[in-house]
């Protein structure tokens, strides 16, 4: 027992809390170990004559919305970040409902960004009890020096959908940003002045919360095509003059880094990828938006023009990268969870072969499958990796919040994944003893691949016997870490952390992998 | 700065930043001064730190470290400190120090330089951990690109080697704002000792005499590859220097090759080509600097390089009657892959053997460039295979098929496969006669 709270040590070897925010957990007991038990949740039924007749559901504001939604104390209020860091609608409910004098609501962001840092003086104030979502930034550091009255609950974006459907988290009311909608509440993300690509991560929310708002910049006569949202799930619709900053919704366009270390990292995945044989006609991959992964897009790109290689899709985080592929008839589909630039957005518009997914059809583990079993090879990120090949992606190494999960954990059932990282960070080495907070079970990651070499996961021999006579730097992860620790001088100290739990995070059932623990700054 | 400038606008990515200005620092002398800095911090400073150095009489080493790594490397970093102050013979004082992530061997130097600027040290060094010296160098290596590093910026050398230059220059000359000449110089001895370059060849870019004298005495018991003497004009530069670094060399029973490299950058200097190529048995290479040059004339320089077609040939032809490796200029406009490898090619058909470059992602383009045409490369091997056949045959005229060979375009094959072979560009085996195209 630390200040109240029953810690157990799971399969992972991690000690976790038994129970967070007042609700018993299960111990992570090992990869595909855990079986759900019962029914899915189910939100309650809505009859047609309780919606006005005609199917405008417009209501003059955000306040009314919420009262009408039977807003009070203690209640769930779920946002989305598809606006991402230029989103105004999550700060306007909260803020809102700070207004109508509420109190102890749990916020539950599918992510948070910058833009909403307001949220500390609502949580100052009462208004605003914990967060179950992913925190960076002030609300990050927040959180991580053991400000919150709950416990933060870190989730990937299947994970988050997991949590909804199988009533771990009940959201009382959705409030969704929404580009474009109509009077019945049908919305999508592609069109209008705040158009952000798709809306995925606020679908289970619209099917599964007792009351959705839907508040939009662009209100358009119905039909609003092609509807992501469905407005059957919808109870109100707001409009407003701006959903947030179309400038910090999407980039302009996205940039491949020129750092040459960078590059070198891009280009041994790429080769690397080739050199095993998955890059072969029909094959898929998925890479997000960093630098390292677009220009590793880049890459590869080059080398299946070369080789007279298509591929049947590519997942996104779309950019201009990912749309050139389509477009040369290099890749039949893009599958899209979240669109990062301008190019994107357009592409998905228009082009019917770049189609919206959601964490369910993508992401979600407690389902009869998921896309991301079948994509052949994934490039992601970390912050840390051990020489087990366990992996952190939501904390630095000093214990303090960095990002969410993201779908980072969906992606490890991938075929191969790649983390793709530099060897060391401003001295800090990225390969370590022990990561600081697990994010990623070893067993799932199959491959580092570092400036400095490429080590991969011994677990995967047909791999070790695949990169045979490829020209590539294979080394052991061991004796990349050993290089790194004699040029940063030695290995670093383990940084202090504190004794009590701050957040949780979440394997893709629902189980408890980790803990995050108060930060000593 | 010429240098540096470029290397901002391209190496670094979001490099806003210019030297610190310590030029008060060295300037002022007067007993005022009780402070010493050295070093560069801020938000966008990497791989380096700012030193604050107050010699004290009394009362033993107060030390201040404001470190985005201290969680990690904090008390290690103290240590150092400690260590590196004992070494300098520094007892009493106090250190404030601002870290972005230095690695050791810039912790020592930042820290030296400062001491040294406080007159305090002298005679004394803080030297890093070494690592293990590189295979000596041959005089004729390939020497393809040379990788400009600027002397005052770690943050480029530590990744240098991973981008597989030919050779790396630690630049203590144009690179280095002259304020910044004492610190570079023990930050690049550093270098030299603590930082695997891997298979490039090291070189160290001099001040002109009397200054790049002071480099010699830092840099030269590090026993860098090559030493490049910037601005030459005549053979008397070179025997200076080749004299000094003797003397040097010999003092620190350095028993390997420090060769030597003019760069040539004034029409003098093109006058005296063939003087300076032949003044001294450590030469092996001699480059051109076409902004001097051109500024010299008083000419604007180019994209094609029309204005300097006769200082580049005659440097050729000069360092080919010596039996060197002429070495051609940089290409500047570091965004410009595709003008990169025409300037390259153009110099491989001069007779250039390689050339500069001030961005990593210069160094693929400039070895295909400068790599032989694989029908240059089977003809050659042709040739050889003829020349060899006649040698055992004890045939004094080489044939192939019913043509005649001149022994020139022999000895020119019998080159050609040996490049071929250093540049990977062949399968190697025992005699040319068993090696073939290696196409993979």
């Amino acid at each position: 027992m630390t200040n109240g709270f029953e810690l157990v040590t799971n399969a992972a070897g991690r000690v976790v809390p038994a129970e967070v925010n007042g609700r018993k957990q299960v111990a992570f007991p090992g990869v595909g170990k855990h079986q759900p038990q019962g029914s899915k949740a189910a939100p309650p039924i809505h009859s047609a004559g309780d919606y006005p007749a005609n199917g405008d559901k417009r209501v003059p504001d955000l306040e009314i919305a919420l009262r009408k939604c039977g807003l009070r104390d203690g209640m769930t209020i779920s946002n989305h970040h598809h606006l991402r860091d230029g989103d105004a609608v999550a700060l306007m409910a909260l803020e809102t409902a700070a207004r109508m004098g509420i109190r102890d609501l749990m916020w539950f962001p599918s992510a948070s960004f910058p833009a909403q840092a307001g949220v500390i003086e609502l949580m100052e104030a009462g208004v605003v009890h914990h967060i179950e979502g992913s925190m960076n930034g002030p609300l990050g550091d927040y959180c991580s020096q053991g400000k919150m009255r709950g416990m933060g609950v870190l989730r990937s974006h299947g994970g988050r959908w997991q949590a909804i459907q199988d009533g771990e988290v009940h959201i009382d009311i959705a409030v969704i940003a929404a580009p474009t909608a109509d009077a019945f509440g049908n919305a999508t993300g592609s069109l209008g002045k705040s158009a952000c690509g798709s809306l995925g991560f606020a679908l289970a929310d619209s099917m599964y919360a007792d009351h959705v708002i839907v508040v939009t910049d662009n209100l358009v006569p119905f039909p609003c095509v092609p509807w992501q949202i469905q407005g059957n799930n919808v109870d109100y619709v707001v409009e407003v003059p701006s959903i947030g900053d179309p400038a910090k919704i999407v980039s302009g366009t996205t940039q491949i880094t020129r750092s040459p270390d960078r590059l070198k990292i891009a280009e041994h995945v790429a080769r690397f990828i080739r050199d095993v044989g998955i890059m072969r006609d029909g094959f898929s991959f998925q890479a997000g938006a960093g630098g390292i992964a677009l220009a590793f897009v880049d890459y590869l790109r080059c080398m299946m023009k070369e080789a007279g290689v298509k591929a049947r899709f590519v997942r996104g985080g779309s950019t201009r990268y990912l749309v050139e592929l389509l477009r040369e008839g290099l890749a039949d589909y893009i599958l899209d969870g979240q669109t990062f630039d301008l190019a994107g957005v357009e592409s998905m518009a228009r082009d019917p072969r770049h189609i919206a997914t959601s964490p369910f059809t993508s992401y979600n583990y407690n389902g009869k499958g998921f896309f991301n079993q079948l994509v052949d090879v994934v490039v992601l990120g970390a912050t840390e990796v051990d020489t087990h090949f366990n992996a952190n992606v939501v904390t630095h190494s000093d214990g303090r919040l960095l990002h969410g999960i993201g779908g980072w954990q969906n992606c490890l059932f991938a075929g191969c994944t790649i983390l793709a990282v530099p060897s060391f960070r401003d001295r800090i080495p990225v390969i370590v003893d022990e990561v600081t907070t697990l994010t990623g079970p070893g067993e799932m990651i199959d491959v580092v691949a570092t400036e400095r070499g490429i080590a991969i996961n011994p677990l995967r021999q047909d791999l070790l016997d695949r990169v045979k006579g490829s020209p590539l730097p294979i080394r052991r992860i061991e004796d990349i870490q050993r290089e790194v620790e004699r040029i940063c001088g030695g290995k670093p100290q383990r940084p202090r952390l504190g004794q009590n739990p701050v957040a949780v995070v979440k394997w893709v059932d629902g189980t408890v992998l980790d803990t995050v623990w108060q930060a000593v700054f | 700065m010429r240098l540096a400038r470029r290397f901002s606008a391209g190496y670094a990515e979001q490099d806003g930043v210019s030297p610190v200005g310590t030029t008060e620092t060295v300037a002022s002398t007067t007993n005022l001064k009780t402070s010493f800095e050295a070093g560069r911090s801020g938000p966008d400073v990497r791989s380096d730190l700012r030193v604050v150095f107050e010699p004290r009489q009394t009362s033993g080493i107060e030390i201040e470290l404001q470190s985005r790594v201290a969680p990690y490397y904090g008390d290690s970093i103290r240590a150092q400190v400690q260590g590196v102050l004992a070494e300098l013979g520094i007892d009493h004082a106090r250190i404030a120090i601002q870290d972005e992530g230095a690695l050791p061997f810039v912790i020592s130097a930042r820290i030296e330089a400062a001491v040294r600027r406080a007159g305090l040290g002298q005679g004394r060094r803080a030297l890093p951990e070494s690592v293990p010296l590189p295979p000596p160098s041959a005089r004729d290596r390939l020497r393809r690109s040379r990788l400009y590093l600027p002397g005052s910026e770690p943050k480029y050398f530590i990744n240098a080697g991973l981008h597989a230059p030919d050779a790396i220059i630690l630049d203590l000359e144009d690179a280095v704002h002259p304020a910044e000449k004492d610190a570079a110089r023990i930050l690049v001895r550093n270098a030299l000792r603590a930082v695997d370059f891997g298979a490039a060849e090291r070189m160290v870019r001099i001040n002109q005499l009397p200054l790049g004298y002071e480099d010699l005495e830092e840099v030269v018991p590090e026993a860098p590859d090559l030493v490049l003497v910037p601005k030459v004009e005549d053979a008397e530069q070179i025997l200076a220097v080749e004299e000094r670094v003797k003397e040097i060399a010999a003092r620190c029973q350095i028993d390997r090759p420090i060769w030597l490299m003019a760069i040539l950058e004034s029409a003098l200097g093109i006058e005296n080509a063939l003087a300076i190529a032949s003044a001294s048995e450590r030469m092996v290479a001699m480059s051109i600097g076409l902004e001097d040059y051109t500024a010299d004339l008083g000419v604007v320089k180019t994209a094609e390089g029309r204005e300097s077609i006769y200082a580049r040939t005659r440097l050729v032809n000069a360092a080919h009657a010596a039996r060197i490796q002429a070495s051609d200029s940089v290409y500047s406009d570091v965004g410009d892959m595709e003008g990169l490898g025409r300037w390259a090619e153009s110099a491989r058909a001069l007779g250039f053997e390689g050339m500069g470059c001030l961005h990593p992602l210069q160094i693929p383009v400039i070895h295909q460039a400068f790599a032989p045409a694989q029908a240059e490369i089977e003809k050659a091997l042709k040739i050889v295979a003829a020349f060899e056949e006649a040698q055992q045959r004890g045939l004094g005229v080489v044939s192939l098929g019913s043509k005649m060979i001149d022994p020139p375009v022999v000895q020119r094959a019998l080159k050609l496969v040996e490049r071929a072979r250093q540049m990977g560009l062949l399968r190697s085996g025992k005699t040319s006669t068993t090696e073939s195209l290696d196409t993979t």
